[in-house]
């Protein structure tokens, strides 16, 4: 039942964002709130089992999701903006030192190793090749690894990220 | 003025990210920096190339009232949020098989990863 | 309520660019020594697509085309997944 209602919730919110603007009960005209509705139960009474297959409620707490876009704007745009002039820099110059490295994300549930592993892509110097599915380890890509660090079997997840912590961000997030 | 400047600020940024990405995918040597160079400079200019759409539709949505601006802002604000989470799944997957069929990185100086799945 | 689109010239230089910019990732695609650099030559060709379609809809006056942008965004994402795994030997 809170998995019928959660769907059809977050169903409804999609087609209202992308319907916005189409009349004048608020931003909406009357046949599409209509629909809204009806969609949003169809949706929820069919895919009820895809978004909430493990039956974890976690997130349908509001200070949960309403923190991702905070996280978005704010450290992880710094980090991308840093990134993007860092390939920048390895483009023109062409100095690069690549290597996939090992990192022990510290994880423990799947959306946040998700979210880890797609700031990482996004994030200096580094793409995400492969997951270990068992304990979170995350296999990096990274195209300037410094003098020395080719020796280290692991790395924290706080280390590959120079201007925020974005693993405690995800952390605060995610568990 | 001020928002016209803005616009095409987003535009210039935008459009030299997305040419620095596209030079590196011409320059770099191997699949993985090239995969670099496309995941977070095309992204990045991407997104600043539709922020400068939706600068624009709040700009005329504020000017005049129609609500077709407003549905063209939070269009453009979804294609964004597609685009940025699209890619970067797309990219992982890409380089997680690449890594299986067997291509490992040319110019390497540690591969961890063929240490644990050879 | 008639609408005023006002006429900014500088969205066009801005998609030329975008459209020399595909032209140019199509020579990886057919360089691209192996099957995996042609794939990630098609996703950037794709994610510029995605960024001109964005902009042609201020050109042409028609949002529908950002509705067609992420609607190809999504659609291209799940043939890039596509590809992927048959590179991979899962398929």
């Amino acid at each position: 039942m809170i998995a019928f209602a959660i769907t059809a919730a977050v169903a409804m919110g999609m087609y209202l964002i992308f319907t916005a603007g189409s009349g004048n009960i608020g931003y909406w005209s009357l046949s599409e709130l209509i629909a809204a509705v009806g969609l949003g139960v169809v949706t929820g009474a069919v895919t009820k089992e895809f978004l909430c297959h493990r039956h974890e409620y976690r997130m349908a707490n509001p200070l949960r999701f309403l923190l991702i876009p905070v996280y978005v704007i704010g450290p992880f745009f710094l980090e991308m903006m840093k990134a993007n002039l860092d390939v920048a820099y390895r483009v023109l110059t062409m100095k690069i030192r690549p290597g996939i490295i090992r990192v022990k994300s510290g994880m423990k549930t799947d959306l946040g190793a998700f979210m880890l592993a797609n700031s990482i892509t996004l994030t200096p110097g580094t793409i995400t090749v492969d997951i270990d599915e068992a304990t979170n380890d995350l296999f990096i890509h990274n195209i300037n690894l410094p003098e020395g660090d080719e020796e280290k079997e692991f790395f924290t997840g706080e280390e590959l990220f120079a201007l925020a912590n974005l693993p405690a961000w995800i952390r605060r997030i995610a568990e | 003025m001020i928002v016209e400047a803005l616009i095409l600020l987003c535009l210039v940024i935008g459009v030299a990210f997305n040419a620095l990405g596209v030079l590196g995918l011409l320059r770099f040597p191997d699949l993985y920096t090239r995969m670099h160079a496309t995941t977070k400079a095309t992204t990045f200019g991407s997104i600043f190339t539709s922020a400068a759409v939706v600068v624009y539709g709040a700009w005329i949505f504020l000017a005049t009232g129609d609500s077709q601006f407003l549905t063209l802002l939070i269009h453009a604000l979804i294609a964004i949020v597609a685009l940025a989470f699209t890619n970067a799944v797309s990219s992982h997957a890409l380089a997680r098989a690449a890594h299986k069929s067997g291509i490992l990185p040319h110019p390497a100086v540690v591969d961890r990863l063929a240490e644990v799945k050879p | 309520m008639t609408v005023i689109w006002e006429p900014l010239p500088y969205w066009y230089p801005a998609v030329a660019a975008l459209v020399v910019l595909i032209g140019a990732s199509t020579i990886r695609l057919v360089k691209g020594p192996t099957p995996a650099d042609r794939a990630v030559a098609v996703d950037a060709v794709n994610t510029l697509v995605i960024a001109s379609m964005v902009l042609l809809a201020v050109i042409y006056r028609q949002i529908i085309f950002v509705d067609i942008a992420i609607v190809y965004a999504v659609l291209s994402y799940v043939s890039t997944l596509y590809i992927a795994k048959y590179l991979g030997g899962e398929m």
